[in-house]
């Protein structure tokens, strides 16, 4: 999608008097924290598991190069081709280059947020392929040529009334005045619609939840069954996948499993989880004949050693942004990334840039929610703030903001005019706030008065108050 | 880029990060034996138990997950198994089903109502009927690792799948069921797809609604014959 972070502030702006998103937002948001919570709570072991969780990826993460390197061994002992992609360019150009080679002229695609990174789609239809996306929500989102605003319900915005229009904007071989009666009838139409896709596509497309060293095995987890077709039914499956998804063997993916699905959707396990090796096997009935992974990096080796190395360990399970209250007032369009939420605030930055993404770290409330659901314990709060301090360092702040803290910086080296300073000011603001006890309007921060008030102080300053309580303790405790 | 400065690259910066160069002979040789051991981590008491109660879970964690199941005494049972479930679900009897020696055993031909072809399903096959390699009671998981015996496209293609599994080979947590994989595979199979419950998606305004892109349905027969 095109970047947009740095109108983070406007999209934020827009997307809080977007009616439609709103409604979407308030009815759909509250329902992945309730289900995520039921599945927790059905199973007692869930905390160790976490914990096992993140030990498994770190140990990984540790020995990335490693296991990198015998993931790709045991692919190619399968029969398999390895592509390793420095870059988002390389990655677009090895998948293009397989189709070539293929012959390929349409490509069924399985949900893919890597693809969406490297922005494979409109790579692809530019160079004469052409991209069918199959999931449900990927498959409304390019006919109404939308990005994704969230990792696992990709069309989390949109409501029924949307699906409904466009289905009957894009299907113009069916009925104009059919009647659909509910979700289910919604479904039925694009299931119907992408059947022979499947069948007729040269070439299927597919990430990767994990990648299994010990056996060169790539693992999707879907619910559809869409991503199964995909990877079965064309003459060549791609699995276009990113370097931190290697874990070591079988037993470390299937620990990792046990927190993803109910992290995510709050089932115990997905529809299908499907563990893929290789291309076709003498005496096989089916599957591709071509078995590829384009591995892609894209910023990611430089976390290894850095203070954002712990973000290696996201298995993109979403319950960061299912649980962010920032994410549930504006959205995931707002964030103008790939990733939205506060995963994607710490990772966005990386892959794009500081200068680009710098203002995602600020949209977080540091309320801590995001890290307290975690599967792997990433400390997401921590990483933001690492941001924030990189950002202010290299002057990509807004002025006004960095102008303003350098002046609080000043004042606070000089104590003694600070305290009478902030007393000056408790006082001026007690006397503007005086009748109604709040601020709807402040001398040069309309910006942060236009959505909340400011509560006007209610006496003396946190000094004088502390010096205050300090006396009062000390009398206590005398008698 | 070519492939090999691609690779070079990548891993020239990941050594980067962790301050060091490849791993040391010793060091290398502890995770290959990590690898060849691959120790499972906590299993959870969900997945464990007798025969029994495994086999009892397993039944509660299918119809959870909006699959139906039944028991029968014996393979001889499943053409009539077949035919009354596919009766009430009003589904005309005719049937796809996976080349598996244990299915092409059964004696389908003693229910002649039942039209029954052999092989792998087609797009427009309504029922198809899979042998399972092995079911997970903890939660309901069904496995099944392709082969000339087992085509994965007739775990998708059809609207109503029904699989047919031997209670015994019921496990409890998903390890067992790849040890099981391992000790009677010659190395990973191309595919395998572990399946909980018919295809689904919540993807319009969260609401949970089944027959997405695979199976409406997806009905189990456990056979208690060993």
């Amino acid at each position: 999608m095109l970047q947009t972070s740095r109108a983070f502030k406007e999209n934020a702006t827009s997307a809080m008097e977007n009616a439609g998103l709103q409604r979407a937002l308030t009815r759909a948001r509250p329902q992945y924290a309730k289900k995520r919570l039921a599945a927790v709570e059905r199973l007692p072991e869930f905390e160790a598991l976490r914990d096992e969780a993140r030990d498994i990826k770190n140990h990984a993460i540790a020995n990335l190069d490693f296991y990198l390197e015998t993931y790709a061994a045991n692919v190619e002992k399968a029969g398999g081709i390895v592509h390793w992609c420095a870059t988002a360019e390389d990655a677009r150009k090895a998948v293009l280059e397989i189709a070539r080679k293929a012959g390929a002229k349409t490509v069924t695609k399985g949900k893919s947020m890597v693809t969406e990174e490297i922005h494979l789609n409109d790579y692809l239809e530019a160079n004469g392929v052409t991209p069918v996306e199959t999931d449900l929500a990927e498959y409304i989102l390019q006919l109404r040529h939308e990005p994704p605003s969230h990792i696992i319900g990709p069309a989390f915005h949109l409501n029924r009334e949307d699906w409904e229009e466009t289905f009957r904007k894009s299907h113009t071989d069916l009925p104009a005045d059919r009647v659909f009666r509910d979700a289910r009838d919604i479904q039925s139409e694009a299931r119907l619609q992408l059947r022979n896709k499947f069948f007729a596509a040269d070439m299927g497309i597919t990430g990767a939840n994990f990648l299994i060293a010990e056996t060169g095995t790539s693992v999707i987890v879907t619910n559809e069954g869409n991503g199964d077709l995909t990877q079965t039914l064309p003459r060549v499956h791609v699995v276009v996948t990113s370097i931190e998804k290697v874990v070591p063997t079988v037993e470390d993916t299937l620990s990792l499993l046990r927190v993803l699905a109910r992290s995510a959707t709050g089932q115990d396990i997905s529809v299908y989880t499907t563990f893929s090796t290789g291309a076709r096997r003498p005496g096989d009935p089916d599957g591709p004949e071509e078995y590829h992974v384009v591995l892609v990096d894209n910023g990611r080796s430089g976390m290894v050693g850095t203070e954002f190395q712990d973000m290696l360990r996201c298995i993109r399970c979403a319950a960061c942004m299912n649980h962010c209250p920032v994410y549930g007032v504006v959205g995931g369009h707002a964030y103008g990334s790939t990733y939205p939420g506060p995963m994607g605030s710490v990772l966005t930055p990386m892959l794009v840039g500081v200068d680009e993404a710098g203002q995602l770290p600020n949209a977080s409330t540091f309320c801590g929610k995001c890290e307290s659901v975690c599967p792997v314990k990433i400390p997401l709060t921590g990483l933001m703030r690492h941001w924030r301090e990189r950002e202010f360092e290299r002057h990509l702040t807004p002025s006004a903001m960095r102008y303003g803290l350098s002046l609080w910086a000043w004042f606070a080296g000089r104590p003694g005019l600070y305290r009478f300073g902030t007393r000056m000011a408790a006082i001026g603001l007690g006397l503007l706030g005086r009748r109604k006890g709040n601020l709807p309007r402040l001398p040069f921060l309309s910006g942060w008065t236009k959505g909340r008030d400011f509560p006007s102080p209610e006496g003396d300053t946190f000094f004088a108050r502390y010096a205050a309580a300090q006396r009062q303790r000390n009398v206590g405790g005398r008698s | 880029m070519s492939q090999d400065s691609g690779r070079s690259a990548i891993i020239g910066t990941i050594r980067r990060g962790l301050k060091r160069g490849p791993l040391p002979a010793d060091q290398q040789a502890m995770l290959a034996g990590r690898m060849k051991t691959h120790p499972r981590h906590l299993v959870p008491a969900r997945g464990q138990g007798d025969s029994a109660r495994l086999v009892a879970s397993f039944m509660d964690n299918v119809l959870r997950e909006f699959g139906t199941v039944q028991r029968v005494p014996d393979f001889a049972a499943v053409p009539g198994a077949i035919t009354a479930y596919l009766a009430a679900q009003n589904i005309a009897a005719e049937i796809t089903v996976s080349p598996h020696p244990e299915l092409q055993a059964i004696p389908f031909a003693d229910t002649p109502l039942l039209k029954v072809r052999f092989g792998k399903a087609e797009p427009t096959d309504p029922v198809t009927v899979t042998q399972a390699f092995a079911g997970i009671a903890e939660t309901g998981t069904l496995m099944m690792p392709s082969g000339p015996e087992r085509p994965t496209t007739n775990n998708l293609l059809s609207d109503t799948a029904i699989a047919v599994i031997r209670a015994a080979r019921i496990v409890g947590a998903y390890e067992d069921a790849f040890d099981l994989l391992r000790t009677e595979r010659a190395g990973m199979p191309r595919n395998v797809m572990m399946i909980t419950g018919p295809s689904r998606s919540a993807d319009i305004e969260q609401t949970l609604e089944l027959g997405a892109h695979g199976p409406r349905s997806l009905h189990v027969l456990i056979v208690d014959e060993s």
